[in-house]
């Protein structure tokens, strides 16, 4: 087998890995488009909220601790105990939870019936809030993120060495994969199939599908669609604190991480705003696509020899290209509902 | 085709003419408004008993369920609802009548607390009601169907009907993602009163089929199964019938008329239809404009001068 093509698998398979990333983040924005019509443009910053909050807490920081020294003249920054990550994430879970309440209490309610555009400013004005105050509560040095089981077990980082020996094997080649990507692949696995089972057997699933279809119809079965908001917000909180956990593990936290939630943006064209397999599908494509572009445009051998020039830096401008495309041809995305303008 | 209706087989023997005739008034004009009313022999009723009354086909009709107490309901200018007070009792069929826009949807809608009167009282089994959500009056035990249909187009036929369960599953939402044994028993029931009202209507065949892919029809008929299966104590049919043919009107006075006999369902309904509500209702409020301009048995709601005025479109002055 040609080399170019062995290292085009490799590189697609981690492709395939980061694609599980952009495809968390996509599906926070499905699950709060379908219930509400929101697009909220905040699921990035709430990753990254959720990701410091969770780092603040392990380690014991005090929230606000700059706001309340420069008040009180304090010094004070640390609890000075450390909290065990699984106590830690409950913990976050439930400042999660109470996002979504303030989100809903505070700002949605008061916006029910709006135009979608309003309420898309509004979840622009919601991240940048947010971004603030994470920064205010953890303060915006970059941390880095470790989490760890009871027994000691950390979330594996480095190559996974049975990939490497049996491509090796294979093709006499090691394929470098990281421990990482894959934990957070079969941790993505898990979620999307616990949030499947949820939505189908659950009552509270059941109405959120409800809400999700038709508010009114919803109404009249008994569903309070301030509830499920709250519900669907919280959700969207905890899909984006797994995110979060996956991509601080990989970079630490730092604020870079809210621009994730951009890259989701052409998923979700890719896969459709309204579709909860289109953002998953979507993520691997242009995980994969990037990737393999990447590969292929910067490589002298392939690129090079076709085109007589070579590119880098790609991967920040090739998934909106190719969602560009896809508006185009298909502006309903892969997976989503034909738009059909009634006349 | 007669005999498919059993009641208005029941009523029709009294030899009188059954869709909305233009004869002349048999009996006294009522005035609207008034709390009495007269049965075909001309005794009074009276409303305000707690008891009831039997019907012409013989159902003991029992105590009001829900009372409208000088309702208005205005959308700026515009007054939908103009001081009306009605009731419905317990066991019967009782239509709200009149030209298009004359507010039947709007009382349909307060009823079911989508809208919010801005003057009078609701009051339900005998308690005055607070100012209520409409998933609230939904659990309340009130059902209903919209006029242009709202069901979950996304959703099967079984999965909509399930929908209409919601209010009557308890289990927490811990045991539900456990699936502990009661998270599964209470699946099993509701699965079960779901299946049964299925039958009911006759839908087994598109029980899998997504609602969006069913004609208007059985849409309507879907979207009357989704709220009987919550076992309302109170039903409201917003035009269960509009823009369907006659033998789809047949099947669904059918099935209306069952739905009350079986299940002892009192059912409020809208219907444009005047030949269709008469042979339904047991007792009919009739609007225009806003107003109240009749209320009581179909015969004598038939007779009342300012109903066939309004049905012949007379100027208003
Ligand atoms: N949501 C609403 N906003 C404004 N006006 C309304 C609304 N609903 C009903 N109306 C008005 O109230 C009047 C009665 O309407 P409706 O109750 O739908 O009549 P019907 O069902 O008898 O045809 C109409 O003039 C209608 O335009
Ligand atoms: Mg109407």
């Amino acid at each position: 087998m040609p080399d170019q093509l062995i290292y085009a698998m490799e590189v697609s398979l981690n492709g395939l890995m980061a694609g599980v990333m952009y495809a968390l983040v996509a599906l926070g924005f499905v699950l709060i488009f379908k219930a509400s019509g929101i697009f909220n443009f905040a699921q990035g910053v709430m990753a990254l909220f959720a990701a410091m909050t969770l780092v603040g807490i392990q380690t014991g920081q005090v929230p606000f601790a700059h706001l309340i020294n420069a008040v009180f003249g304090t010094q004070i920054h640390h609890f000075g105990w450390q909290i065990h990550s699984i106590v830690a994430i409950i913990l976050t879970v439930g400042v999660m939870i109470a996002l979504a309440w303030a989100v809903q209490r505070f700002i949605f309610q008061h916006l029910v019936g709006q135009e979608p555009i309003i309420l898309f400013m509004a979840t622009i004005g919601l991240a940048y809030l947010l971004e603030g105050v994470a920064d205010l509560m953890w303060n915006s040095e970059i941390k880095k993120l470790d989490v760890c089981l009871a027994d000691g077990t950390c979330l594996p980082q480095g190559i996974n060495l049975a990939i490497d020996e049996a491509t090796f094997n294979l093709f006499g080649y090691g394929f470098f994969v990281d421990n990482l990507d894959i934990t957070a692949t079969i941790i993505a696995i898990i979620l999307v199939a616990a949030l499947v089972a949820f939505s189908q057997y659950t009552k509270q699933g059941r109405a959120m599908r409800a809400v999700a279809d038709d508010h009114q119809a919803a109404l009249s079965v008994g569903v309070s669609l301030n509830y499920i908001w709250i519900l669907v917000w919280s959700v969207a909180g905890f899909v984006a604190l797994v995110a979060g956990i996956m991509w601080g593990a990989k970079s630490g936290v730092q604020f870079s991480l809210s621009l994730i939630a951009l890259k989701a943006l052409p998923v979700l064209m890719l896969g459709g705003f309204t579709s909860i397999p289109g953002a998953i599908v979507g993520g691997l494509i242009i995980g994969v696509g990037e990737k393999l572009f990447e590969f292929f445009m910067s490589s002298s051998d392939l690129a090079g020899a076709l085109f007589g020039f070579t590119m880098n830096a790609t991967e920040n401008w090739f998934a909106y290209v190719l969602a560009l495309i896809f508006l185009v041809f298909r502006p309903q995305g892969l997976f989503g509902e034909k738009i059909i303008e009634r006349v | 085709m007669w005999c498919r209706f059993k009641r208005r087989w029941r009523r029709s023997d009294d030899g009188t003419t059954l869709g909305f005739a233009f004869a002349p008034p048999t009996i006294p004009f009522v005035p609207a408004g008034l709390e009495d009313f007269r049965n075909k022999e001309g005794l009074d009723l009276m409303l305000d008993q707690t008891e009831g009354y039997v019907t012409a086909d013989g159902r003991q009709i029992g105590p009001v369920v829900m009372e409208m107490k000088n309702i208005t309901l205005r959308f700026g200018g515009v007054e939908a609802i103009k001081d009306i007070s009605f009731d419905i009792r317990e066991g019967e069929i009782r239509a709200i009548i009149g030209p298009n826009g004359a507010g039947k949807s709007s009382m349909l809608n307060v009823i079911s607390g989508f809208y919010v009167p801005q003057e009078g009282q609701v009051f339900y089994k005998g308690q005055p009601r607070p100012q209520m959500k409409p998933y609230e009056v939904a659990r309340q035990g009130i059902a209903r169907t919209f006029q242009n249909i709202a069901l979950f187009e996304g959703m099967s036929v079984l999965d909509n009907v399930m929908t209409g369960r919601l209010t009557h599953m308890k289990t927490g939402m811990l045991a539900q993602a456990l699936w502990l044994g009661k998270a599964e028993a209470e699946e099993t029931a509701n699965r079960e009163v779901a299946e049964k009202i299925i039958d009911f209507l006759e839908i087994q065949a598109i029980r899998k089929t997504p609602v969006s892919r069913l004609p208007y029809g059985l849409k309507k008929r879907v979207e009357l199964a989704r709220a009987l299966v919550a076992e309302p104590s109170l039903l409201l049919l917003d035009e269960p019938m509009a823009g369907m043919n006659v033998e789809e009107k047949e099947d669904m006075s059918r099935f209306i008329l069952d739905v009350n006999d079986e299940f002892g369902t009192t059912i409020a309904l809208i219907e444009h239809d005047m030949g269709v509500v008469m042979d339904l209702s047991d007792r009919v409020v009739v609007m225009d404009y806003g107003k109240k301009i009749g209320d009581g048995t179909p015969d004598e709601v038939r007779g009342n001068q300012d109903v066939i005025d309004a049905y012949l479109g007379v100027a208003h002055d």
